[in-house]
């Protein structure tokens, strides 16, 4: 895009802008850190996992505190207002996710070494792998300013859907096959809602993107998994 | 949001306009909505002031100027020779870049251009300037004073005077030539409530460089570049997803 007459107004856009991929970045590592603590039980790579999360935090704040003076000093229009509004909510997106991975981790360590079988741990690992599929390539979107990419994540979300609503009723099984399941089943339903919150927050910044490029907002319905049956969890 | 589109006050076709021999509007067409403020925004020789003036004939007074195409004002056109100028500017008002209040008493302003139109008994020509004082959000700070020089208020003041004495002769239509740009952020803040207040009844049309006022104050922009019209739509699109490059280039200050 041309530059602005005024440079400082791009250095300050170019800023937010490296620092949503900098928290981008911290957020990714800790969604496949958190997948690969839980599926080889390592204590210590969860508690690196809870130990990265403030940072995003402060990364968040200092993003809205420069989205915020940037929109005093420069009273951006058009493409410019819509970057920083996109900056804002995508940020808090990303602070959001790293909340969801980190109530994962602290559920690894809340198991205490009694760790539930491979098979469940699989659904959960094939969930994980499409949301972070999905997460990269939402950022992706949001670095190449390309709406097709975003829409196409728009679009996949239902796939996570279906995984959760599968895991839901495997882990349903197994507790009504033995209540000494129920523990470590509850703590591993948590985590999926996680990882499919956290699918739902790359469809938000999809959203985001979408609008940040084209200036339309997506419809307001987004593809969802049907509920087939009672013992499928509710759509929120 | 959407604005619903209204009645076209004055209808805008096909206008080319001569300065000599250089064509300073090459073939604008535009809408003015009726009780709608409709800005005119882009770089310095675009040709906005241009067109605000041909609204009103302005460029009559000069020779070697002359309008081609149509400007409707209700169905009528404006540019043809069997016109009556006068009227024409008492149907459709003009208040310009700097204050410029007759040197004469805050009433007398007032009264100077009613009088040209009407002869009205003193306690009718004393309610009109009281409305119109009140219609541009003057009266309470001259009321006291009318005998006063309009040459005796602050910038912002004089400016309302001026919005005031084109009120007085009960106009259709009111042309805005950049009216805050020689004003201080507190009189900018009272001529656009003003503005908003005086939608309600008149059409309004202004032209200015401050895009955040535009986006502000009106509710269709009409975005120009080298004496054609490049992008015209509702103020909410302009200002947050325009159609056109060179209008995104231009109101987020991407210009040459």
């Amino acid at each position: 895009m041309t530059q602005h007459t005024v440079a400082s107004f791009d250095a300050e856009l170019k800023e937010l802008q490296r620092k949503i991929a900098e928290m981008g970045g911290i957020a990714e590592k800790m969604q496949s850190d958190v997948i690969d603590a839980l599926m080889r039980q390592d204590i210590r790579l969860a508690q690196a996992v809870v130990a990265a999360d403030p940072a995003l935090d402060q990364l968040q704040r200092e993003i809205e505190e420069k989205a915020i003076l940037t929109i005093a000093r420069r009273q951006p229009m058009a493409i410019d207002l819509r970057d920083v509004v996109a900056t804002i909510r995508i940020a808090n997106d990303l602070e959001r996710v790293g909340d969801l991975v980190k109530n994962i981790a602290k559920r690894i360590l809340a198991l205490e070494g009694r760790f539930p079988p491979q098979s469940l741990l699989a659904g959960l690992n094939n969930m994980s792998v499409m949301a972070l599929a999905q997460f990269k390539a939402v950022l992706d979107a949001y670095i190449q300013r390309d709406e097709h990419a975003a829409l196409a994540v728009w679009e996949r979300d239902g796939e996570i859907d279906h995984l959760y609503n599968s895991l839901f009723r495997e882990l349903l099984t197994y507790m009504m096959e033995d209540p000494r399941n129920i523990g470590f089943c509850t703590h591993l339903l948590f985590s999926a809602k996680n990882i499919e919150r956290i699918g739902d927050h790359a469809t938000n910044v999809a959203e985001t993107v979408y609008y940040l490029v084209t200036g339309h907002n997506l419809a307001l319905e987004r593809p969802k998994a049907e509920a087939a049956d009672v013992t499928a969890p509710p759509q929120a | 949001m959407t604005v619903p589109a209204l009645p076209e006050k004055i209808t805008v076709r096909d206008l080319r306009f001569h300065y000599g021999a250089s064509l300073a509007l090459k073939g604008v067409s535009l809408p003015l909505h009726e009780r709608r403020v409709t800005a005119f925004i882009g770089p310095s020789g675009c040709g906005k002031s241009t067109l605000l003036r041909v609204l009103n004939r302005m460029y009559d007074l000069y020779p070697g100027q002359r309008a081609e195409g149509e400007v409707l004002l209700d169905g009528h056109n404006i540019l043809g020779r069997d016109v009556d100028v006068n009227l024409l500017r008492a149907r459709v008002g003009m208040v310009f870049q700097k204050p410029t209040p007759f040197p004469m008493s805050i009433y007398d302003n007032i009264a100077f251009g009613v009088r040209l139109y009407e002869d009205l008994p003193r306690a009718e020509m004393d309610a009109r300037v009281e409305a119109a004082l009140r219609g541009a959000a003057l009266w309470d700070e001259v009321k006291d004073k009318l005998g006063a020089s309009g040459l005796s208020l602050s910038g912002g003041q004089q400016q309302r005077l001026c919005i005031a004495r084109s009120v007085a002769v009960q106009p259709e239509v009111i042309l805005l030539d950049e009216p805050c740009s020689a004003l201080d952020p507190i009189s900018t803040a009272k001529v656009e409530e003003l503005i908003d207040e005086l939608k309600e009844r008149y059409t309004i049309a202004i032209v200015t460089h401050n895009m955040q006022q535009a986006a502000r104050v009106s509710d269709f922009t009409a975005f120009m570049y080298l004496g054609e019209l490049i992008e015209f739509g509702d103020t909410s699109t302009i200002f947050t997803a325009p159609r056109h490059k060179a209008t995104q280039d231009y109101i987020t200050g991407r210009f040459g």
